[in-house]
């Protein structure tokens, strides 16, 4: 652990609270952004280091076909490849900003990925413990981790975005 | 290992269905049992109001066909462009009403073809790829395209081409290899 990662979080174990945090992806399609949610995910920073994972089962968006259709081989292959998982290998800090380098793995493929972010000092909560903020932006090409579906448009353009903005929202509860 | 065969081309000299029986050679010389499904002309057109709980003994008797096989070997024609309305019809079913109880859904399938022209009904493949893919099938590369396909057989209906008999043996390894038990990648701790 460098000096940095101990300066750029707080110290010690912090876990997710689930209730008040939130992780999705949104990706450019047609004329607009298509977005979607992971109901059932996990995140902690132990000794300033960042660990998160997400249950592609739990991918949420408006529509029962289309979360089937994420969850199929053409996009997560939810059979073989249940979770999406993160851990970070540094994290850095420049007033309230943060920029956090680490390893994404998706469908069984993992590439280096650099999240970009806010990161908010620790509060005092009303439940006698402390946390704090992690507001969390990283771009992938989906390409790279096995999901190459698209449809073209009249044009021949792709519908469908190559470039997925995978986003976290996370409250970090004090542990211990 | 339960392999099933589904041909598009109905007739009974199909060079599809022909095509098919090859490749069951090949399934069961690799210790797979293999089926060829003959009821797609009892299946009715695709009809919401008809895919009801208790659905048409055609309709009930393909998806279990389908649920009980370990994967599914395609073979089609090209019918202007495209894969027949009747091969078309049968994915329709199998994949609704809804792709969770998709009977494609993560099974392991492959796509070969054979046509009378010269490119081996390539398009009807892609197409069909596409069509499998998007009813959550795991779609398994590689194509075999049997062009001439009046040329390509001999007197038993088997394919007297060593290049494509080694292209089909290729496909049907991988169609094999993808119904082996896969790892679930685990959350690093």
């Amino acid at each position: 652990m460098s000096t940095t990662e101990t300066q750029a979080v707080p110290a010690g174990t912090w876990a997710v609270d689930k209730v008040h945090s939130s992780v999705g992806f949104s990706v450019a399609y047609m004329a607009g952004t298509f977005t979607g949610t992971f109901g059932d995910f996990d995140a902690a920073v132990t000794d300033g280091r960042l660990r998160g994972s997400a249950k592609v089962a739990s991918v949420q968006v408006k529509d029962p076909n289309l979360e089937a259709h994420l969850q199929s081989p053409e996009f997560f292959d939810a059979e073989r490849h249940p979770e999406l998982t993160f851990e970070s290998s540094s994290i850095e800090r420049d007033g309230d900003e943060v920029k956090i380098d680490g390893e994404i793995t998706i469908q069984g493929h993992t590439e280096p990925v650099q999240i970009m972010g806010q990161i908010s000092d620790p509060i005092a909560d009303p439940y006698g413990g402390d946390r704090f903020g992690l507001k969390l932006e990283a771009v992938i090409a989906r390409d790279g981790f096995g999901m190459s579906w698209n449809n073209p448009l009249p044009s021949g353009e792709p519908a469908l975005s190559n470039e997925v903005t995978i986003t976290a929202d996370l409250q970090l509860s004090k542990q211990g | 290992m339960r392999v099933l065969g589904i041909s598009g081309s109905l007739r009974r000299d199909s060079h599809n269905t022909a095509l098919l029986r090859h490749a069951g050679e090949l399934f069961e010389a690799e210790g797979a049992e293999f089926t060829i499904y003959d009821g797609l002309r009892e299946l009715p057109i695709y009809d919401e109001d008809l895919d009801v709980e208790d659905p048409h003994d055609a309709v009930a008797r393909i998806r279990a066909a389908v649920r009980e096989a370990d994967a599914v070997l395609f073979a089609t024609p090209e019918y202007n462009s495209s894969i027949p309305g009747g091969l078309k019809n049968a994915v329709d079913w199998l994949s609704r009403p809804s792709l969770a109880e998709s009977a494609l859904r993560s099974k392991p399938v492959a796509v070969i073809g054979a046509s009378t022209g010269a490119f081996g009904a390539v398009w009807a493949q892609a197409e069909l790829r596409k069509v499998l893919g998007a009813s959550g099938a795991r779609v398994v590369e590689g194509e075999v395209a049997v062009g001439h396909a009046m040329d390509r057989f001999d007197e038993d209906r088997r394919l007297s081409d060593e290049s494509l008999e080694s292209q089909v043996r290729d496909v049907t390894r991988a169609l094999l290899a993808e119904t082996q038990p896969q790892q679930p990648v685990q959350l690093a701790a």
